[in-house]
């Protein structure tokens, strides 16, 4: 007596197994589209900008003839954007991480400020562009200046910091802690002396991964009135500035074919920008990461 | 003699006692965790001026323009010189057109390449490819825009000739290529997550890769796999760079994609690029479409945070 019929349980293994396979390449291929749209949006942009990547691009400013226009004001303006940004976003970051980490009680208040952190994490960038509009260029009339963009990207890229933070505080163990006290340590001190050193390979990597989105976030610059047409460099804080992707932008939108190519030639230096601050990030990660 | 000498030096509990009694570093212990805590608390503090912020010009606004005629009308006009309109829902159906096309691009390749990842992949093959989808995510969104505009929107008009130069459909599309990693990505976490023990259980009972992944692994990783499409809708909606760029400024109240078009994030890039007067209806605008567009992505985060919380698994 059969009780399994062998051939037709062959026959579905074979259909089950065809379709197991065809289903691979089926996943395989939506993987494979993002890789594809990846290279052709590096391709299209290598071959439209590399021509007009001179050194007398990094010597102009920018120009009404897509021959003369340069990204000088606008890499110095991100530059300094950037000594704003870092130091701030970076302080007020650690700063809440530490008290969430290390001296925050479980209790509703600390529940609240965390579940703060992962919505304003979701808000748009432009809805940033609008809080800074109203309080650091009107109500503190700082203006369009270095410090009103500064303050604004730092906010923005404020819950990025404080997760990364948090998480590489999180990973030190407590062990190091509680030999820190043992050893007659205050709670300051060993946050300082134990925590933060071991931490803060996992902090800059977070830190300079936040700082290359505030670098090419456009939509705060343009809501809070960062002008294009710029002819000097910034002087100080309070100067009137340009940067990378508002000159990007500018570009981009003018209707004559040969702004594609120097949009394509401003987009080229923003990635090498980011490329290199990346570059630092993995170095960092690579070198100094410990593990317990 | 041994003795005498250790009797000069102050002994250690005396040293304790008086590294311990400096009043500085009493101070310090103390005012710690209160500096600390006013640190911590600039981040609500943010969160509560990006909200009075919109409330405050919001209300401004609407003592000029009516709520209902803002929250109902079908057109937005509000450069023109007699009787402006300002009806949100043209802006609103620019962006849920985009959103739309986004999320019907991202879901099943982003899905799709998460499964990959975490069933098909061979460890160097995921090590590869997933640092390739993080630069992905990593790129500003003014680039994509500028990818949309040059080469996206070109292409899309070979196939068809009535695609405007500014539409809905190519800033759609490359909205949802940059969402794409972050449902794949947060999607692919879920699913690995899942414990390989369900996964063998089922590859003994003589289940294929593919039956394992789509009858075990999905539904176990489902709430996080939702939740990572919802947090990628609220960042289609918030998207503004890419749909400033290739999607115009004609705010419509249709369901033509192939037309110029206008999303709240653009009307806002359009009034703060060109130079309205401080103190104007159109300045005000501009807080009451901020105000709308944040109410979208905060009740989208909120769902996203709801669903990966309650239907969290836990093995």
């Amino acid at each position: 007596m059969k009780y399994v019929n062998h051939e037709s349980v062959v026959k579905r293994m074979v259909n089950r197994l065809t379709i197991n396979k065809v289903f691979k390449a089926v996943f395989f291929f939506a993987t494979l589209f993002a890789l594809l749209a990846l290279a052709i949006l590096f391709y299209r942009i290598i071959s439209q900008g590399i021509g007009y990547l001179t050194p007398e691009f990094f010597q102009n400013f920018s120009s009404r003839f897509p021959a003369k226009a340069g990204i000088k004001a606008a890499l110095v303006g991100s530059i300094w954007l950037m000594f704003v940004v870092a130091p701030v976003s970076i302080i007020l970051g650690v700063g809440t991480a530490i008290y969430l980490e290390e001296y925050a009680k479980k209790n509703k208040l600390s529940d609240f400020i965390r579940m703060n952190i992962s919505n304003l994490a979701g808000v748009p960038s432009v809805v940033f562009g609008l809080l800074g509009l109203t309080i650091f260029v009107r109500a503190l009339s700082l203006g369009n200046s270095v410090l009103a963009a500064g303050f604004t990207m730092s906010l923005l890229i404020l819950p990025v910091i404080i997760v990364a933070s948090q998480e590489a505080i999180r990973a030190v163990p407590n062990d190091v802690r509680e030999a820190s006290y043992g050893m007659g340590a205050t709670k300051w001190q060993t946050v300082v002396k134990i925590v933060l050193p071991s931490a803060i390979p996992g902090i800059l990597t977070g830190a300079i991964l936040a700082l290359s989105r505030a670098v090419g976030e456009t939509a705060p610059l343009i809501v809070i009135g960062i002008p294009v047409i710029i002819q000097f460099l910034p002087t100080g804080l309070l100067s009137q500035f340009t940067a990378l992707p508002m000159q990007i932008y500018d570009w981009a939108k003018r209707p004559q074919q040969d702004f594609q190519f120097v949009a394509a030639a401003g987009i080229l230096v923003l990635m090498i920008f980011l490329l290199i601050m990346n570059s630092i990030a993995i170095f960092i990660r690579n070198k100094f990461s410990k593990r317990y | 003699m041994a003795q005498k000498q250790v009797s000069d030096q102050p002994s250690v509990q005396e040293l304790i006692a008086k590294s311990n009694s400096k009043k500085q570093k009493q101070m310090v212990e103390k005012l710690i965790p209160t500096i600390l805590f006013l640190i911590a608390s600039i981040s609500v503090l943010t969160t509560i001026g990006i909200v009075l912020t919109l409330i405050v010009e919001t209300i401004i606004f609407f003592k000029e323009v009516p709520v209902f005629s803002f929250l109902f009308g079908t057109e937005w006009y509000p450069f023109a010189n007699k009787e402006p309109a300002f009806g949100i829902l043209p802006l609103i159906a620019g962006t849920l057109k985009v959103t739309v096309i986004a999320v019907i691009v991202a879901v099943p390749f982003g899905i799709g390449s998460a499964i990959f990842l975490s069933e098909y992949a061979s460890d160097t093959t995921r090590r590869i490819i997933k640092p390739i989808l993080e630069v992905l995510a990593g790129i500003p969104t003014i680039v994509y825009g500028f990818f949309a505009l040059t080469f996206v929107t070109p292409l899309l008009q070979q196939f068809i000739p009535d695609l405007k130069i500014f539409n809905a459909l190519s800033p759609g599309i490359v909205v949802g290529i940059m969402i794409l990693p972050m449902i794949a990505s947060l999607s692919e976490d879920a699913m690995s997550s899942v414990p390989s023990s369900i996964r063998e259980g089922a590859l003994a009972m003589g289940s294929t890769k593919l039956e394992v992944a789509l009858k075990v692994v999905v539904p176990a990783a489902l709430s996080g796999i939702i939740a990572s499409i919802v947090l990628a809708i609220s960042r289609a909606i918030g998207e503004t760079m890419i749909v400033s760029l290739a999607g115009g400024s004609t705010p419509k109240f249709d369901f033509d994609v192939t037309g110029s078009i206008q999303t709240m994030t653009a009307y806002i890039v359009q009034v703060s690029s060109g130079d309205a007067g401080y103190g104007t209806t159109i300045y005000y605008s501009i807080y009451s479409v901020g105000f709308t567009l944040f109410l979208f992505t905060l009740v989208m985060n909120l769902i996203a945070h709801a669903i990966s919380k309650k239907y969290r698994e836990e093995y």
